[in-house]
């Protein structure tokens, strides 16, 4: 579904993604973790190409994202893309953020659209905020408004960028479900997060990333109770008891 | 010393009263035609203007530095003088069959005021942050139909209050086209000062005007803006 080979960026003289390879299978739940700085959400935004790649190939559902023939918006329509900070369109009601993709570049009528967002609404527990705007939502009402609105176009797969790491921490677990839900359904996911639990309880594999270096890849048992590398070692210490 | 008569009576009835009234109708045609026209075309040079293409970004750079540095009385001689002079016979007769002096004021008037419309909107699109376009261009919104259904009505929403002072100085700036003879109110009034030398009602009537229609403008925006653009929440 996803293949990197080789792939390089630089970011001014920063070399911010170093020889990564990497395979993504359809249906295959990845979870990329590492710390501040490794390169972490730079992958995941090269998937759909929110960041170019400067070397190297990355194919995207069958399609090479630096060829110049690849359409990106109709690439882009089949790749959800969850963010850190939700941007959801704060002049959209939620119904509307979840509507306009469908009707405008899937061409559905607005009753179909309509009713395909009930049920998303229903699906992510936010039935009855349908007419509110997104100001009015807390951070996790939010995130799970722009899960439902990447879900109404039918993506072959999802994206996310730290999705959890702007809630407050009891909002985490709401929006870790829905996701959990969607591991479920045979979806391809990426997951950029610092919740071990998720990687540990959902994850097919976990991906360890530092400098732009992928130095591990491994299932979550092995890659918690063995990790090889020494900087995964110790990015687990931190994580899991940052007081020691 | 103050022995000048007033006569108010002489604008408020009768064939100069209807004079005013005409060159009220005038002045709202032009008005409201232009501010429409700009406020569109304002959009699409904003648009030009922080294009990728460069040749598009050039142009429209050209057009604001152009028409933002040039007195618009210039502007109005230039469309309503200039281009006669320039154009195919044929399309000059058909001109002269229309009425060419108010199609001028309003190309005038319209490029004139588009170029600072564009400005107010680029400065509303800039304060948008950058990751409402990313969420647009990741849904699969191309970068025009990105502008046009997520950062232009954003952007559109937070230029209002600078918006209705572009039309407020468009309303006032359609004086000048008494220059070219179109018969609106300050035209009007001129007219009724020389036939009856009452300069002071004649121009009274003709600021009454401007400044109703000021208000007007600015009542109608902020009402629209209340009521149709809906309310953002906190933002």
């Amino acid at each position: 579904m996803i293949r990197f080979e080789g792939v390089h960026k630089w970011f001014k003289k920063l070399h911010v993604l170093n020889d990564v390879n990497l395979h993504v299978k359809q249906g295959e739940v990845v979870v990329l973790c590492g710390p501040s700085g490794s390169g972490k959400s730079t992958l995941i935004r090269t998937v759909n190409r929110l960041e170019p790649i400067d070397r190297g190939k990355l194919i995207v559902d069958g399609q090479n994202l630096s060829d110049p023939k690849t359409d990106i918006n109709k690439l882009r329509a089949e790749i959800g893309f969850v963010f850190q900070q939700f941007n959801l369109y704060p002049h959209l009601s939620v119904l509307k953020n979840i509507t306009l993709a469908p009707i405008k570049i899937r061409n559905i009528t607005r009753g179909e659209a309509e009713e395909q967002a009930t049920v998303l609404l229903e699906r992510v527990g936010l039935a009855e905020k349908r007419d509110a705007y997104p100001a009015q939502l807390s951070g996790g009402q939010q995130q799970r408004v722009a899960i439902a609105r990447a879900l109404a176009m039918k993506p072959k797969i999802m994206l996310f960028d730290e999705p959890t790491s702007a809630l407050d921490p009891e909002m985490i677990g709401e929006v870790l479900q829905v996701m959990q839900g969607l591991a479920h359904t045979g979806m391809t996911l990426i997951v950029v997060t610092h919740e071990m639990g998720f990687a540990r309880e959902v994850a097919d594999r976990v991906v360890f990333i530092d400098f732009g270096v992928i130095l591990e890849e491994a299932t979550p048992e092995e890659f918690f109770k063995n990790p090889k590398h020494e900087r995964a070692r110790l990015f687990l210490k931190e994580i899991l008891s940052p007081m020691h | 010393m103050f022995n000048y008569k007033f006569d108010w009576a002489i604008i408020t009835s009768g064939q100069y009263f209807d004079w005013l009234v005409s060159g009220v109708k005038v002045t709202l045609e032009l008005s409201i035609v232009s501010v429409v026209l700009s406020f569109l075309l304002g959009l699409l040079i904003a648009v030009m203007r922080m294009s990728n293409v460069r040749p598009v970004r050039w142009f429209a750079h050209g057009y604001l530095e152009f028409f933002r540095n040039t007195p618009l009385l210039v502007q109005i001689f230039f469309w309503y003088f200039g281009s006669y002079k320039i154009l195919p016979t044929a399309v000059n007769d058909w001109l002269n069959s229309t009425n060419f002096e108010f199609t001028a004021a309003v190309i005038a008037l319209t490029i004139y005021t588009s170029a600072f419309i564009a400005e107010d909107i680029r400065s509303g699109v800039r304060s948008i942050p950058k990751e409402q376009m990313e969420a647009a261009r990741s849904a699969g919104f191309s970068y025009l139909r990105s502008m046009q259904y997520i950062i232009l009505p954003q952007a559109v929403r937070i230029t209002i209050p600078p918006l209705i002072n572009q039309f407020l100085n468009l309303a006032k700036n359609s004086s000048l086209a008494m220059t070219i003879g179109v018969a609106e109110i300050t035209y009007q009034a001129r007219q009724v000062e020389s036939y009856t030398f009452k300069g002071f009602e004649a121009f009274t009537a003709a600021t009454l005007v401007y400044l109703i229609l000021s208000v007007a403008i600015t009542a109608l925006v902020t009402l629209y803006s209340k009521k149709m653009l809906n309310p953002m929440g906190a933002r």
